[in-house]
This record gives C-alpha cells, sequence and structure tokens, in this order.
C-alpha cells in the first residue's frame, strides 16, 4: 500500500517536473548503479533503515568494531554514530602482503525521520551488525479513530 | 585517539566466470594478509556471517574463505534506507608457503574472521648415501 501523505500532495503542477525528474533519472544511471544505488557514494558504516508501527529500526554495518567502542548519539532529530576502528596491529617483525581494511576515525550522522523516545533507544550488536530500534513517539504513532454513531 | 581519519571504501561484488543460482549478492571481503616467522595471518572482513557461517578450505596451495550472511528478521517493516544487502562473500588465495593444515585456527568476532596458517617446519636436509653395489 503505498502511503500519500498530505505534504506529498502539490497545489500547482510544475511543468518542468516530468523534465527534472528525467534529468535526475538519468544523473543516477551516469553515477553507475540501480535504483538501490543512486544518489549514495562510498559511505561508512553502511545504514539500513526500516520501520514498523511502533518503532524505527536502524542497523549498521561496523565490522572490526566491539559494540563498546561504537558512540551513538541522538540530539534533536539526527542520530550520530561514531567510533574508531583499530584493527591495525602493528606487530613485530611481520610483513604486510594486502592492506585492504582501514582503520581510523568514523562517524555518521543521519536525520530521523519521525520524533522517537530518545530514553528508550535501544542498541544491540551481532557479527559486526550493530541494530539500534528507536521506539516512536506517542504523538506520531498511528492511533484508531472510532466513529460514533449518533 | 588517533587522528586518522578512517579512508571509506565500497563493498566489491565478486567477478566470477560462472553464474550463481541463488539470485543472492556476492562480495569480496577485505583482507589483511600478514606474515610472521612462524605463520601467515589472514584478517577477513565479513559483517552480518555469523561464526558457523563460516567456511574456510585449503586444498592445493588454494585457500577459500566463504561466508554466508545470517538472515536479517525483519518482519513487518518497511525499508526507508538500504545500503547494504544480504548476500554471502567469497574470496580465494594462492598460498606458496607450506602451511601445516593440522594447526590450522580461526576465529570469528565482531565480523572480522581472523585465520592464522602456520608454516610447516623445513624439513631438514637429508643426507642420502650411495652405496656401491
Amino acid at each position: 500500500m503505498a502511503i500519500v501523505r498530505f505534504a506529498d500532495q502539490k497545489l500547482f503542477r510544475n511543468p518542468w517536473a516530468d523534465f527534472e525528474r528525467m534529468r535526475r533519472e538519468l544523473d543516477a544511471l551516469f553515477q553507475g548503479g540501480g535504483p538501490e544505488a543512486s544518489g549514495r557514494g562510498a559511505v561508512f558504516p553502511a545504514l539500513n533503515v526500516s520501520e514498523d508501527p511502533a518503532h524505527l529500526y536502524v542497523r549498521a554495518e561496523i565490522p572490526g568494531v566491539a559494540a563498546s567502542e561504537v558512540e551513538i548519539s541522538i540530539e534533536g532529530d539526527t542520530l550520530t554514530i561514531r567510533g574508531e576502528r583499530q584493527t591495525c596491529k602493528a606487530e613485530e617483525k611481520c610483513s604486510y602482503h594486502r592492506r585492504e581494511i582501514e582503520c581510523g576515525r568514523f562517524s555518521r550522522a543521519i536525520t530521523l525521520p519521525t520524533k522517537v523516545q530518545v530514553d528508550k533507544v535501544e542498541a544491540k550488536a551481532a557479527d559486526g551488525i550493530i541494530t539500534i530500534t528507536l521506539p516512536k513517539a506517542e504523538a506520531v504513532k498511528p492511533k484508531q479513530i472510532k466513529v460514533n454513531v449518533g | 585517539m588517533t587522528e586518522k581519519e578512517m579512508q571509506i571504501q565500497q563493498k566489491q561484488e565478486v567477478q566470477q566466470a560462472g553464474e550463481p543460482t541463488k539470485p543472492e549478492k556476492q562480495y569480496v571481503p577485505a583482507v589483511d594478509i600478514f606474515e610472521t616467522a612462524e605463520a601467515v595471518n589472514v584478517l577477513a572482513e565479513m559483517p552480518g556471517v555469523a561464526k558457523e557461517g563460516v567456511e574456510i578450505e585449503l586444498e592445493n596451495e588454494t585457500l577459500t574463505i566463504r561466508g554466508v550472511m545470517a538472515p536479517v528478521v525483519c518482519e513487518g517493516e518497511t525499508v526507508l534506507l538500504q545500503e547494504f544487502q544480504p548476500g554471502s562473500y567469497l574470496r580465494k588465495f594462492t598460498v606458496a608457503e607450506t602451511i601445516d593444515q593440522e594447526k590450522i585456527q580461526a576465529t570469528m568476532a565482531d565480523g572480522v574472521l581472523t585465520l592464522v596458517l602456520p608454516k610447516l617446519a623445513p624439513a631438514k636436509p637429508r643426507r642420502i648415501e650411495v652405496r656401491g653395489s
């Protein structure tokens, strides 16, 4: 089911809207990648965001970082994930053949689409993926409204 | 905290001759390989792979690392943003050193596989006496 929000409906039709859409799609095409890759470069950590009626879920792919070293904070409606990866072992008397795993500091911020209950946010880590569960604020949860006959 | 910013790389997909039968993606895990006097160490980055999903094979000097991502249960959820997708990891290496196959150790922690391949002790030179008939 497609949800049409009230704000999505335009009051006036822009005669150039189709051309703008076409230009955006062509840009995405030349950047390489299909619809899921459009508009994104290389990012770290990669995020998956999904929602159900009561929660928002943010899953971040952060391999090689202990859960205790990841710092998650919420300020207003911005969720920030910050940390440092320290897999670079400077061992004595060893020669590196390949070094592809990057290390160093990383941080990423996203704007949450709805208001959340900041004090009830939970995060858990498993196999290099951190799942952050954000309960939506009471005000934005869907509510059933009864129609009274009378 | 060191002052180094992390360089960001994109996940690479496996370029292979044969097409997989499953429609899932196959990624190339990023690796660090370093060698000490005793062993060859391989670190492979495979986020989402539990230790049950890792398969390591060493056959005829070819080391194969395979990892299957555990499925993430997200029933009844609407996807808003998707930057990574489930799939599997596959990478093969040719190991030049002689490896003591019995003593290979593998551990999985936080989505990173650590593989220690101990080198076989060099064979002692054996003197062969030539006997007269």
